[in-house]
């Protein structure tokens, strides 16, 4: 064969440059999905194990209150009811939505209908850096500031729901804004301009026109929100008081899943029930920012179709 | 009401929210450091910590804090860099691409005490490196990877098509045309996000309180050999982050000082973030210009 010939029926450097790039950012994607795979996998398998192997009934695992796994109650079944858990869980983040939402949409709407200038030069450097508070340091001020001042107003501890959802407020707070002002800034223009030439007022066009055709994009931002309140766990953890009963009033001490995790699986043994049954928690809290997602996806489909 | 009153009433009601909010970071940021500052010193910067007394610094958290941001970005700039290009690039529209996409989704959503749970049963007691540097910095990749690949993702994806172009047009391979013309003019945005990642990493407790553990151990500062046990560069000895620090003294009461402790240690990282921030943001606007020489 002549060399030229050859030459060309060879790969070039450069094909052969291009086939091992590709190949590197394909192992690097693998690896994710792979992470991902495993993180269902080796939860699942541990959470799934106080069903399959210590038996526990998923229906009362999931509707009774009496948490205590190292005991057994009457019947000898083990006291796992994660109810109080799942309830703490579920009031401190729709509480800490609720509280949220109006001050972040308004936020929002200051920042894109109002005071645009002002808005950018001043709240949103104000939400990034709130964004970037790490979630200790609000625990931290929670602990010092917000329970003592509850515990005067109320009495009793301090610690207990109202206090996680005053911390997660916060915390929530400028997610929630700073995916706002997103959903608002993509109505278009002509919106505005169309409901103006209408006659309608500033706060007619807001209320009727720009706050409507955004509420795909606000509610994406509300439950965002919500899945980060509901999987954060040292700030909540310091403030909420740690105590497995079932929340009978805001200022009481109650726990979530979160809590009872972090404090509970360095103090069991790997493989008996006590941990299995924390492993079930982490396999709820799994499933529950599973289902966050797949509400954003929904309400993008849903919002897609209507504009 | 009237309309024009209402319009006046919803303009005072946003302006008060706004307020409000503005009012909560002031708040929040005078609160930690007028407490916290005052109990900064370059003692407190770096002498050990004491749990039964008063005193203490937090000199070996602060070490470790830095430790293992270090290694976590190592493993995750290259990892998210790879990532990101081959989703911007070579990615086909398919099914395949949608679950990419949607697991990495996924994994960004995740609690972060779910990732440190999954850590703690793969890294510490799977692989065996127990509760050491090495598997906290392993966490905080896994933790920082789907944020990291996305912001690389989108900064690729904004460079304009006109630029691949040229690169083909010149004879590159399509590896080479990312490489030398695509990451450089996307480096502002890259590296923007990742000191962003970084100040993320930096503050995250949750992660790291079953990876790395929870416990300091006498660091001897004159021994870098890594495979000495108290080497600050060994990856295997466990270490406690400023974070863990903050919340492991608040919630075990041991230390007679813990409020100051912790309020001069909220201070340090916040700080800390509020740097990272700045330099992001400073050192974005620079690359760009050096960049796009406009």
């Amino acid at each position: 064969m002549d060399p030229i010939r050859q030459r060309l029926l060879k790969k070039s450097r450069q094909a052969k440059l291009e086939k091992r790039g590709r190949l590197i950012g394909l192992l690097c994607i693998s690896l994710i999905v792979l992470v991902v795979v495993a993180i269902f996998y080796f939860v699942a398998s541990r959470g799934l194990a106080t069903f399959y192997h210590d038996k526990v009934n998923l229906w009362d695992f999931l509707t009774k209150q009496v948490w205590n796994p190292g005991t057994k109650d009457s019947h000898g079944v083990p006291a796992v009811g994660a109810l109080p858990m799942i309830v703490g869980s579920f009031l401190v983040t729709i509480f800490a939505a609720l509280v949220a939402t109006p001050f972040a949409i308004g936020a929002a709407i200051f920042m894109t209908e109002i005071s645009p200038r002002r808005g950018m030069r001043i709240l949103k450097p104000v939400t990034e850096l709130l964004v970037g508070i790490p979630s200790v340091v609000y625990g931290f001020i929670g602990l010092t500031v917000v329970v003592p001042v509850i515990r005067r107003l109320f009495g009793g501890t301090g610690f207990g729901i109202l206090a996680g959802t005053c911390v997660l407020f916060v915390m929530i707070l400028p997610t929630v804004t700073s995916m706002s002002v997103d959903a608002l800034k993509a109505v278009p223009r002509y919106y505005r301009d169309a409901s103006a030439a209408l006659g309608a007022t500033r706060w007619q066009t807001i209320y009727k026109v720009v706050l409507r055709a955004a509420m795909p994009g606000l509610l994406t931002a509300i439950v965002f929100g919500m899945a980060r309140a509901f999987g954060e766990a040292l700030a909540v953890q310091m403030v909420i008081g740690n105590a497995a009963l079932m929340p009978h009033n805001l200022v009481s001490p109650a726990a979530t899943l979160t809590s009872v995790l972090t404090l509970g699986i360095g103090n069991t043994i790997m493989g008996s029930l006590e941990n299995n049954a924390l492993w079930s928690l982490a396999l709820i809290l799994l499933l529950m920012s599973l289902v966050f997602n797949l509400v954003i996806r929904w309400i993008g489909r849903k919002g897609a179709v209507k504009s | 009401m009237n309309v024009k009153r209402q319009d006046k009433l919803a303009t005072i009601i946003l302006y008060v929210i706004a307020g409000a909010i503005i009012l909560v970071l002031v708040a929040l940021l005078a609160f930690i450091l007028i407490q916290g500052l005052p109990h900064v010193s370059w003692h407190f910067l770096t002498a050990p910590a004491r749990a039964f007394e008063a005193g203490g610094g937090i000199g070996i958290q602060l070490f470790n804090s830095f430790y293992l941001l270090v290694l976590a970005m190592l493993i995750s700039v290259p990892l998210s860099l790879g990532a990101g290009i081959y989703l911007s690039e070579y990615a086909k529209k398919n099914w395949l691409t949608g679950l990419i996409r949607t697991s990495i989704e996924i994994l960004s959503s995740l609690p972060s005490v779910v990732v440190g749970l999954f850590g703690f049963l793969i890294f510490v007691i799977q692989f065996n490196f127990g509760f050491s540097i090495l598997s906290g910095a392993l966490v905080l990749t896994v933790f920082n990877l789907p944020l990291l690949t996305r912001n690389v993702e989108e900064s690729l994806a904004s460079i304009s098509h006109a630029q691949r172009e040229a690169g083909l047009a010149l004879g590159l391979s399509r590896w080479e045309t990312v490489l030398k013309i695509i990451v450089p003019e996307a480096l502002p945005g890259i590296v923007t996000g990742m000191i962003l990642g970084a100040g993320r990493v930096f503050g995250e407790a949750a992660a790291l309180i079953y990876t790395a553990g929870q416990s300091a151990p006498a660091l001897d500062f004159t021994n870098w050999n890594p495979f000495y046990i108290a080497s600050p560069l060994n990856p295997m000895r466990p270490a406690e982050t400023l974070a863990v620090h903050i919340w492991k003294i608040n919630s075990e009461g041991i230390m007679p000082d813990a409020v100051a402790v912790s309020a001069g240690a909220s201070a340090v990282l916040i700080v800390a973030v509020l740097i990272f921030n700045l330099v992001a943001r400073w050192l974005g606007q620079r690359l760009f210009k050096k960049m796009t020489s406009s």
